[in-house]
C-alpha cells in the first residue's frame, strides 16, 4: 500500500474545473515532483491534499484512510505538512513563534523541543534570528523558516509548493540540500517546483502535469530523458 | 513621502489642510484664552483629567473588541455596542437584585465580581451566538455584506431589550464601597469609582496583552489575523479562533458595560450606542487592527473628549462648551482619517495589505 495515494481527483474553483482526474501514488521514503507549467494544476493539487480545497470526487488516501473529506486543519493531525507558495510565514510573529505554530498540532512538549532543536541544527540561520519578527528576514531565511516550521508538525508526508521560487541559486542549492537530508531523515516528499531539472535532480520518480491532467509519469531518471520534456520544461531542444 | 505628497496635490487637499489649520489655530487660542481667564481651578483640570482617563478606559476595553474582530476579520462588528449595552443591562439585573436582597451590602466585593461575570458571560454568550448565526454563514461574502448584518443585529439586539424591558431609564444601584472619593493632597481628590474604573480596566488590558502575546491560542490570533489560509496549515482551527476572539472581545465589552454603569448609573436599551461610536472611533483613531492603537485611542479618545471642549472652547466665550464634547470627539475623528487615515499606530496594518 502506498503511504499516499490519490484517486481521480476533481477540483473546481467556483464553475473552473481545475483538476481534471489526477491519480498519484508516493511510497514511503521517496521524493516525488511534480513538474509542468503555469496554471497546469500543480498548486491546486497541493492544495487538495492539505484539504484547503475540498475535491468535487476521487480519494486521497494516507496509510488507507481516506482524508477528502476532512478539512485543512483537521489534515495536519493525519500527518501531511505543507510549505506553501510564496512560504507564506507570519511576517508579524518573530521566528519562534512560527515555529510553534508549526507545532499547533503537537501537545507533547518534550517532542516539540526536539523538533525544535533539529529545526535550528539543519537551519542555524533561524536560530541566530529565532527572536526577531519574520517579516524582516531575508527571502531565503523565509523559505527556511517556512520549511522548518512544516517540520515542526513531524509529518509523514511533506508537500512543498516551489520552495526555489524568488531565491538566488546559492539559496536553491541549499534548499535542495535540505530537502534531500530531511527526506534522509524519514520524511517523504511531495514537491511541486517550476525549475524542474533541479527538481528531477533530487526526485526518485516525477509526474508532468498539463492543464488539470497528469500526462506523465516515471522515474525522475526516464523524465530527464524524455524529449517532450526536456523540450517543454528542461528547456533543451 | 514629502515630494509623493506635491505630486499629488490638488484643491481638495489644500483645502483640507486649510481647514485642518484652522482648527489647530482654533485649538491653540481657545486653549490661551481659557487659560488666561484663569475660570478654572487646577484641582478642576484635574478632575477633568481624571474624568477623561476612566472615561477613555471603558472607552479603550469597548474599542479592543472592535479592533480584534476587525483584525481577524477585516470587519466592523457593529453590534458590538450592543454586546457591551446587553452585558451591562444583565449584570444590572444581578446588581440590583444583589442589592435589594442587601446581599451587596454584606459582601461588596464578592458582589461586584458576580455582577462582572454575569455581564461578562452574558455579553459572551451573545458575541459567540451572533458569530454563529449571523457572521459565520457569510464568510466568504462581500465585505459589504456582513456589514450591513451587523448594524441590522445590532437593531436586533437593541429592540430586543426594548421589547422585553421597556424603554424607561433605570437608575443603577449605589454600591456604598465605591461611593465617595479619595483625598491625594491638598483639594486634589479622585473618586472611588474612577480609580476603580482605571484600574480594572488596566488589569484586563493588561490580562488581554499577555493572552494574546504568550498563550498558544493567543498566538495562534495573531497567526489566523495574517493569513488564514496558512493558519489552518498549521492545523489552527481557523473558525475555533474566530469564535475565541468575538468572546474575547464580548468579555471585554461587558466588564466595559458594568465600568461604564458605575460611572453615569443609568441603564437603557440604547445605552450602548454612543459609546459604542466612540468606541469606534478610539479603535481607528489608534489604528484599527492593532490592539495597542486601540488602547491609546480610548484613552487618548476619553482625556481629549473631556478635557478639549473646556479647554478650546470657554475661552473663545462658547456657552456651554461641554454640550459640545461629541462634536469635538467626532470632528477629531475626520481629521485623522483625513490626515492619518491609518491612525496613530497603524502603520503595522498598511504594511500587511501590501
Amino acid at each position: 500500500m502506498s503511504l499516499l495515494s490519490i484517486e481521480n481527483i476533481h477540483t473546481y474553483y467556483g464553475n473552473i474545473h481545475a483538476l481534471k482526474g489526477i491519480s498519484l501514488h508516493i511510497e514511503k521514503g521517496e521524493i516525488v515532483t511534480l513538474i509542468g507549467g503555469n496554471g497546469a494544476g500543480k498548486t491546486t493539487t497541493l492544495r487538495t491534499i492539505s484539504g484547503l480545497l475540498t475535491p468535487r470526487e476521487g480519494t486521497i488516501r494516507l496509510n488507507g484512510e481516506d482524508l477528502s473529506k476532512y478539512k485543512a486543519h483537521e489534515v495536519v493531525y493525519k500527518g501531511i505538512s505543507m510549505v506553501p507558495e510564496g512560504r507564506g510565514v507570519f511576517a508579524r510573529l518573530t521566528v519562534t513563534e512560527n515555529l510553534e505554530m508549526g507545532a499547533y498540532s503537537r501537545k507533547d512538549t518534550a517532542e516539540i523541543n526536539r523538533n525544535m532543536e533539529r529545526v535550528f541544527s539543519l537551519f542555524p540561520r533561524l536560530k541566530e534570528r529565532r527572536t526577531q519578527v519574520s517579516g524582516t528576514l531575508s527571502g531565503g531565511e523565509q523559505q527556511m523558516l517556512a520549511t522548518g516550521r512544516a517540520l515542526m508538525a513531524n509529518p509523514s508526508v511533506l508537500l512543498m509548493d516551489e520552495p526555489s521560487m524568488g531565491l538566488a541559486p546559492v539559496l536553491v542549492e541549499l534548499i535542495f540540500d535540505i530537502i534531500q537530508q530531511i527526506n534522509k531523515e524519514g520524511t517523504t516528499i511531495l514537491l511541486v517546483e517550476q525549475n524542474a531539472l533541479m527538481a528531477l535532480g533530487i526526485a526518485s520518480r516525477g509526474y508532468v502535469m498539463q492543464t488539470g491532467q497528469i500526462v506523465l509519469s516515471d522515474t525522475a531518471e526516464k523524465l530527464k530523458a524524455d524529449p517532450t520534456v526536456q523540450k517543454a520544461y528542461l528547456g533543451m531542444e | 513621502m514629502q515630494s509623493y505628497r506635491i505630486k499629488k496635490i490638488n484643491f481638495t487637499d489644500v483645502f483640507m489642510w486649510v481647514v485642518g489649520a484652522a482648527l489647530l489655530l482654533l485649538i491653540v487660542v481657545g486653549s490661551f484664552l481659557t487659560l488666561q481667564e484663569e475660570k478654572y481651578t487646577a484641582v478642576q483640570w484635574f478632575d477633568l483629567a481624571v474624568f477623561g482617563l476612566a472615561q477613555g478606559s471603558v472607552y479603550a476595553l469597548i474599542a479592543l473588541g472592535y479592533t480584534l474582530v476587525y483584525g481577524i476579520l477585516r470587519m466592523i462588528n457593529f453590534a458590538h455596542s450592543e454586546i457591551f449595552m446587553s452585558g451591562a443591562f444583565i449584570g444590572y439585573f444581578a446588581a440590583s437584585s444583589m442589592q435589594k436582597s442587601g446581599f451587596m451590602q454584606e459582601n461588596p466585593l464578592l458582589g461586584i465580581l458576580i455582577t462582572f461575570f454575569v455581564a461578562m458571560t452574558t455579553s459572551t454568550v451573545l458575541a459567540v451566538l451572533l458569530e454563529r448565526i449571523a457572521y459565520r454563514p457569510l464568510r466568504g461574502a462581500p465585505r459589504l455584506v456582513p456589514l450591513i448584518t451587523a448594524i441590522g443585529a445590532s437593531f436586533f439586539l437593541q429592540y430586543v431589550f426594548r421589547g422585553l424591558f421597556g424603554t424607561h431609564n433605570r437608575a443603577y444601584p449605589e454600591i456604598e464601597i465605591i461611593k465617595g472619593t479619595v483625598p491625594i493632597s491638598g483639594d486634589f481628590q479622585i473618586q472611588k469609582i474612577q480609580i476603580v474604573v482605571i484600574l480594572a480596566a488596566a488589569l484586563m488590558m493588561a490580562l488581554l496583552v499577555l493572552f494574546v502575546q504568550y498563550t498558544k491560542t493567543g498566538k495562534a490570533m495573531r497567526a489566523v489575523s495574517e493569513d488564514k489560509a496558512v493558519a489552518a496549515l498549521m492545523g489552527i482551527d481557523v473558525d475555533k479562533i474566530i469564535v475565541n476572539t468575538f468572546a474575547l472581545g464580548a468579555a471585554l465589552a461587558g466588564a466595559a458595560g458594568v465600568l461604564y454603569c458605575f460611572m453615569f448609573r443609568i441603564v437603557t436599551f440604547y445605552m450602548g450606542f454612543i459609546p459604542g461610536i466612540k468606541a469606534f472611533t478610539a479603535a481607528v483613531l489608534g489604528g484599527i487592527g492593532n490592539p495597542a492603537g486601540a488602547m491609546l485611542g480610548g484613552l487618548f479618545l476619553g482625556i481629549f473628549e473631556s478635557l478639549g471642549p473646556t479647554l478650546f472652547l470657554d475661552g473663545l466665550g462658547i456657552p456651554a462648551p461641554y454640550q459640545l464634547k461629541d462634536v469635538i470627539a467626532f470632528t477629531m475623528l475626520v481629521m485623522v482619517l483625513i490626515f492619518r487615515p491609518t491612525g496613530i499606530l497603524g502603520e503595522r496594518l498598511s504594511k500587511t495589505k501590501a
